[in-house]
């Protein structure tokens, strides 16, 4: 079996959430890029799990753990988000540097 | 020295197997084994008052008192145990081992010697040293340095055990310089004025003098001998001429005898002794009658069968006699013109010293003993008077006493009694003692005694006789117008004296007791308690080597005794009567004489003027041009290079040191300025880079 368009699609994937987490501005699109990244890395877990032919499905599993984990995150990501815009009226990446303090 | 008590002792040694000169003697027992006690306590307990006197309850008094009560019980124990066979005893401890040198195999050993000689002096220091001790109480009350001064006392009687138990000569230098040390502090005790702390230099430096001859001769007796021990040294003498101590023995005699001269305050090294007034009159009282001026006399009676023995030290008797009769009759007139009470009494010490290194030099053993026996007991008790005085009165000065008798009647009495006991009046101890010596120079001056075949010594010996009969008169003189100007007559001085403390008053019953009875222990044709116990007791056939009369020239004592009534007599007419014209009467106005006895013979003017400011002068000068130019040179070299090294190091810590930690914190400053740029707080772009480092890292990993 091929796997090549599998990976190929997973870097373009992965390579649209890198773009989308470095250069979205919105903290909302951020974490989207965010899904995105996690959801190419799934594809190659899957990918390569079917390939190997892994007895445990090992990679199936992780991706599962991949999928509710990257869950929780939204969840706690949207709140932070949603906390950010109440207190500043913005959810702009750009604007919060108060990391340099 | 006739030949034949030298034959006689050779005998003797022959007897004993030749292996030790000693006679039958008893041991002594567990008395005299354990008698190394008696230097240790007084010598621990003066630096246990050091330490903690000020602490105890009776500020050291206590026990300085114990340790003299301690020394004083115990001699009087080994006093009656000596009676009969009498006691030898020579217990020793190595305390190092010299090895094997050309003179011998020599080794430094601590000691203690119980014969008649040391068993004596026990007495002596412990008997006077504790009535002294228990009477300084009174006088003492209130001093600033009231414990410092027992601690100091005790050394002092402690350093002249520690001499008196010397069974080698190591020991006894041990203690001759203990001796020396502790008096130069009492001598000091009042330090704050100049002059008492000269006087205290002044008796260190002319006893240091005098112990230059006590070493040189030691290091030849040690030398010739090849032992410190004194018994030893008795063997080489016993084994008779032809041996090194022989040759040398007229050196070695000469500096011992010299050292002698510094302790017991012989002419001309005897000008520390009146200065040494300068110390508290309880110091004077002990250093004048038990210890320090004995230790010469003591030094002569333990080495005597050297000085008599034939071709030994014998050459030295001439020596001897002739400066203890300078010493006795010069010092004696000395006494006549000081006003200060304790100076008469100082001068007199020295003339009665003079007695018994005559009596030492004439070869009677005894008799010179048995004068430094009462003797410490009467000039004890006389200092200890004179002592009580001052305290009533407030001055050392005669011209500020008088009439006294009947303001302190105890005082007045005992000090009669010991002045009539110091003038040799019967039967007081001092008529006992004086009339042996007399005996004994008549004797040398007789063509039995061997002393004539001693440089033509016969002559000598009888002038000497006259000198002393001589210096009896003067005795009795001077006593007679201390007493004259001090209690009859009107009082002059200030205030109303009143008799001194009971604690100052039994001491002086006590040894006025002593003054009066202890020449009945050796009186000529009575008793000889004394002679059969005092002998030299390791040296054989000592008893035949020494004269000793045994029975009383009824001539010559009533010649001492009319010298000594008409020395009384004349002080009665000289000095006694109203106080308005004592004063005037005082200074008798012989010409010549009168100027040379007020200045001291100009002994103190020469030894200033032609011995200390010579050496003193140039001295400063050159210690001062070392100091300037030699001194001064290196610690300016040093210092010169001190700052040079300084400036170098200045320079290497602003360029060197300074420029590297200057540099590192610029170039910390410098990244950090750098780094800091990249410290936006935006998540973004620390996203970027996160992502640029990981792209460069796996980049690495596949390319390498």
């Amino acid at each position: 079996m091929l796997i090549n368009q599998f990976l190929l699609l997973g870097a373009a994937m992965f390579s649209l959430g890198v773009y989308g987490v470095l250069s979205r501005r919105n903290a909302v699109l951020v974490l989207l890029s965010v899904e995105l990244m996690l959801a190419a890395v799934n594809i190659n877990l899957v990918t390569f799990d079917i390939a190997l032919g892994d007895a445990l499905a090992g990679g199936q599993i992780f991706a599962l753990f991949v999928i509710a984990i990257a869950a929780a995150e939204v969840g706690i990501g949207l709140a932070i988000v949603l906390l950010i815009y109440r207190n500043r009226h913005s959810a702009n990446v750009d604007e919060l540097d108060l990391m340099k303090l | 020295m006739n030949p034949l008590p030298a034959a006689a002792f050779l005998l003797t040694a022959a007897e004993t197997g030749g292996e030790r000169a000693v006679e039958a003697y008893r041991d002594g027992g567990i008395l005299a084994a354990g008698a190394w006690l008696i230097p240790l306590v007084p010598m621990v307990l003066a630096f246990a008052i050091a330490l903690f006197g000020k602490r105890s309850p009776l500020k050291g008094w206590g026990m300085a008192v114990f340790s003299m009560g301690f020394v004083a019980v115990y001699a009087t124990a080994l006093f009656f145990a000596n009676l009969g066979d009498g006691i030898l005893h020579v217990g020793s401890v190595q305390v190092a081992d010299v090895g094997t040198t050309r003179f011998g195999q020599l080794s430094v050993e601590w000691g203690w010697m119980v014969d008649g000689l040391s068993i004596m002096m026990y007495l002596v220091v412990g008997v006077v040293g504790l009535l002294v001790f228990i009477y300084s109480k009174g006088y003492m009350e209130g001093d600033i340095r009231y414990t410092w001064f027992f601690a100091t006392f005790t050394l002092f009687g402690g350093g002249m055990l520690v001499l008196a138990s010397a069974p080698n000569l190591i020991q006894l230098i041990v203690g001759w310089e203990i001796v020396g040390v502790a008096s130069y502090l009492l001598i000091g005790h009042y330090w704050e004025q100049h002059e008492n702390s000269s006087a205290g230099i002044k008796a260190f430096l002319t006893n240091k003098v005098a112990d230059v001859g006590l070493f040189v001769g030691v290091i030849i007796v040690t030398m010739s001998v090849g032992s410190f021990r004194f018994t030893d040294i008795m063997d080489a003498v016993a084994a008779g001429t032809g041996n090194r101590l022989a040759t040398f023995g007229f050196w070695a005699g000469l500096g011992l005898f010299i050292g002698a001269m510094g302790k017991s305050a012989q002419f001309p090294l005897h000008v520390w002794l009146p200065d040494a007034m300068a110390g508290p009159t309880p110091v004077s009282a002990l250093m004048h009658a038990a210890t320090m001026v004995t230790a010469g006399v003591y030094l002569l009676g333990r080495m005597f069968p050297f000085y008599i023995a034939e071709g030994f030290g014998d050459e030295v008797r001439g020596v001897i006699i002739v400066i203890g009769a300078l010493t006795l009759f010069l010092t004696g007139l000395v006494a006549l013109v000081q006003d200060d009470i304790k100076k008469v009494l100082a001068y007199s010490t020295l003339s009665q010293l003079g007695y018994m290194t005559v009596a030492m030099g004439a070869g009677a053993y005894t008799a010179a003993l048995f004068h430094l026996f009462t003797h410490a007991f009467f000039k004890a008790l006389l200092f200890l008077a004179a002592g009580s005085v001052i305290h009533a009165v407030h001055s050392n000065n005669m011209s500020d006493m008088g009439g006294l008798r009947r303001f302190m009647p105890a005082t007045y009495r005992t000090f009669l009694i010991g002045s009539l006991a110091l003038a040799g009046i019967f039967p007081l101890a001092g008529f006992w003692s004086k009339d042996e010596i007399l005996a004994s120079l008549r004797y040398a001056g007789s063509a039995e005694s061997g002393f004539s075949s001693v440089q033509g010594g016969a002559g000598l010996a009888s002038f000497v006789l006259v000198v002393a009969v001589a210096g009896a008169f003067v005795t009795a003189l001077y006593m007679a117008r201390a007493v004259f100007l001090t209690f009859f007559g009107a009082y002059k001085g200030d205030g109303q004296p009143h008799e001194s403390p009971t604690v100052m008053v039994y001491p002086l019953v006590g040894l006025a007791t002593g003054a009066a009875l202890v020449g009945g222990l050796n009186m000529a044709g009575l008793t000889r308690i004394f002679t059969d116990t005092v002998g030299v007791q390791y040296f054989a056939g000592f008893h035949a080597l020494e004269h000793h009369a045994d029975s009383l020239n009824l001539g010559l004592a009533a010649i001492g005794t009319l010298a000594a009534l008409a020395g009384i007599a004349l002080g009665y007419r000289l000095w006694f009567g109203d106080a308005a014209t004592q004063q005037e009467r005082d200074s008798f106005h012989v010409p010549l004489l009168y100027p040379l006895l007020r200045h001291k013979y100009f002994l103190d003017d020469i030894y200033m003027d032609g011995v200390i400011r010579p050496i003193r002068g140039p001295l400063a000068r050159a210690v001062d041009w070392f100091n300037g130019h030699v001194i001064d040179l290196v610690i300016n070299g040093a210092g010169f290079a001190a700052r040079g090294l300084g400036k170098l190091v200045y320079g290497f810590d602003q360029r060197g040191v300074d420029a590297a930690i200057n540099a590192s914190a610029a170039v910390t400053s410098g990244t950090g300025g750098v780094l800091r740029l990249l410290q936006t707080g935006r998540v973004q772009q620390y996203a970027v880079l996160i992502f640029a480092g990981t792209v460069l890292l796996v980049a690495g990993l596949i390319v390498f």
